[in-house]
Parts: C-alpha cells; structure tokens; sequence
C-alpha cells in the first residue's frame, strides 16, 4: 500500500468512525426527546457493555462455540465481584489484570 | 450556552481528570499492546500516530491491524471500522440527552471523543449529577491524549514487552466489566445486562459478521424498557 493510499484509507475509517459518533449528538440534543425514547436510550448503556464483553468470556475459536474453562471467564468473576464491591474503575482494571497474570503463570 | 471563566477552570480539569484516569491506566497497556501488534504488521510509529489521531476507536483499530497485516483490501477495512463502531450512534444518542441545547459548534469537538470507555464514565458521572459538558470534554480529550501516547510508544519500543505481561490481556476485560457495574442503577439494568450478554453471545455462535454488539443492545434494551414501563416504580430504585 503506497502512503497515499494509507491516507485515504485513515479518512475513510475516520470518517465512518466520527459521523455515527458526530450526527446522532448533533441532531438529537437540539431537539426535546419524548420521555419513552429517554426511558430506552437509558437501558442502552448497560446493555452495550454486556453486549461487548460478554463474548470474550464466553464464546473461542474459529467457528465460534461456547467454552466454560478459559481462565479469561474465571478471572472475570472475581473480578465483576471486586467491581460490584467496590464500584472502583482504576481498582477493577488493576485487580483482574493482577488475577489474570498470576492465573496464567499458574496454569504454565 | 455560558462561557467558562478562567477560575473555573482549574476544577474542571481536575474533576475531569479524576474521572479519566482509570480509563488512561487501562489505555496504556492496551494502546501498547496495539502499537506492538502495528509494528509487526510493518506500520511506522508515524503511521500508528496518524492512525490514532484520525481514528480514535480502539477496536476498530486492531482489527484494522489485523486486516492490513492480512493484505485486505482498503475498502474491506473501512466497512468493518463502520460496522464495528455503529454501536457509538446508540451511545451518543444516549449523551445526547445531557448535552440538550448545547452548541453545535461544542458537539462537533465532543463527538471525537465518544468511545466505549469515556461514554461509561461520563453516563454515570451524568446521572449522579455535579457533572458537565466540560467535564465531561476533559474525560474525551485526556482518554484520546493517553491513547495517542501509547499507541505510538508501543510501536516505538515494540518487541520490548513480552506478549502476555502483566495480564495486559485482560486489561479490557476488567475495563468493560468495572464500567458495567457502573451503570447499574436498578434491578432492571441487570437484568438487561443479562439479557444483552445473552443475545450477543447467540449472535457471535450463530451470525455471520460483527454485529453482535448492535443487535443484542437494542433487543435487551427494548425489553429492559418493556419491563421497566410495567414496573415504573423500579426507575429510580436502586439495585
């Protein structure tokens, strides 16, 4: 890939990248929301987090199949309860990146 | 919209970066790893820089990592960056309703700095109240600015860290399941919780694509919605 291909190609990811960010702010904050649309974009935050971390506990391979024993669900479990305990974001990444460290050094 | 005055000012910054810096310490080992993995693909730190300034979204970014180590086309990496990062039109829709009646000249600058991490951080902080645009803008800006940093360092030292260290792994994880249990406010966000991790995991083993994330929020949201309306005196409860 020559250089200014790889230009174009940072535009157009960035481009794809900004808008879905840049157009729904813009258009929806000048506006007055009807209070059930409020209610469902509140349900949104924690439903898009589960969405995005679940499979990476759950599911491996190529194709895909759910598998129960990889240390990434194990260490998670503490870890969500460490989180639940305390609600300290810095506290989470430091304990579960600990737990997972260790837990692979043990399973060498 | 008012002006901030200069007095202002310092606690702005302060609040912002109080709220920030877990999201930087997570950042750190993983724009590292993904500068590590661009260096492998054959990417100069020049090329990871412009990469993170023009697209700031960190798994789009590895994937287009990937995708160009593989020798895919141009055009293959720019739809899947779309797909992958059409989850931020249901996040900035959900800021959208604290940022009402601000600027449009505010929202442009904001919206670079809408990702997964930062819009966790600023929800909670919004719902809590003591929180605003502002604010919320130095969580944006020192997230990208940490990002930035990492990234480039790690294609600079690359091969230095051993794969693997320091559970940098799971850095990610433990980000995603701590800004989860950030939002939990109700008996009803863990059950929709629940319910999207469900739905994306069936997506992941049964459609084609990366759509999971989009397709499992907006079911769980629905019916986290459908049940909340049923029970209304559970939308203020806490869990």
């Amino acid at each position: 890939m020559t250089y200014p291909d790889y230009l174009l190609l940072l535009i157009g990811m960035g481009l794809v990248t900004y808008l879905p960010r840049m157009l729904p702010l813009v258009a929806l904050a000048q506006r007055r929301l009807p209070q059930g649309l409020i209610d469902w974009l509140g349900q949104i935050p924690v439903a898009i987090l589960a969405a995005l971390v679940a499979p990476g506990l759950f599911v491996t391979g190529e194709p895909a199949v759910i598998t129960l024993t990889r240390l990434d669900l194990w260490v998670a479990i503490p870890t969500l309860l460490f989180a639940l305990k305390t609600r300290s974001l810095g506290g989470t990444v430091f304990v579960g990146m600990g737990l997972f460290w260790i837990g692979g050094i043990f399973l060498q | 919209m008012t002006p901030i005055r200069s007095q202002e000012c310092k606690p702005i910054l302060y609040d912002g970066f109080a709220a920030a810096w877990p999201i930087c310490l997570g950042y750190f080992p993983i724009g590292m790893a993904l500068g590590v993995l661009a260096r492998q693909a054959g990417l100069t730190p020049l090329d990871m820089a412009l990469m993170s300034l023009l697209v700031f979204a960190g798994s789009a970014q590895f994937i287009a990592v990937a995708m160009l180590a593989a020798g895919s086309s141009p055009g293959a990496i720019i739809a899947t960056t779309f797909v992958v990062n059409f989850r931020h039109v249901l996040m900035s829709s959900a800021l959208a309703v604290h940022l009402h009646g601000v600027s449009k000249r505010f929202l442009v600058l904001f919206a670079y700095g809408v990702t997964d991490e930062s819009f966790a951080v600023n929800m909670a902080r919004f719902r809590d109240g003591g929180w605003d645009r502002w604010r919320a803008l130095v969580v944006h800006h020192s997230a990208n600015g940490v990002w930035f940093i990492a990234t480039v360092t790690g294609c600079l030292v690359g091969s230095l860290i051993p794969a693997g260290a320091f559970g940098i792994d799971f850095a990610l994880p433990a980000m995603f399941l701590a800004l989860l249990v950030l939002q939990f406010q109700s008996r009803i966000h863990v059950i929709t919780a629940i319910l999207a991790a469900a739905v994306s995991v069936l997506c992941v083993l049964y459609l084609p694509g990366d759509s999971h994330a989009v397709i499992a929020a907006v079911v769980a949201a629905s019916i986290g919605y459908m049940l909340q309306r049923r029970k209304p005196s559970d939308r203020e409860g806490a869990a």
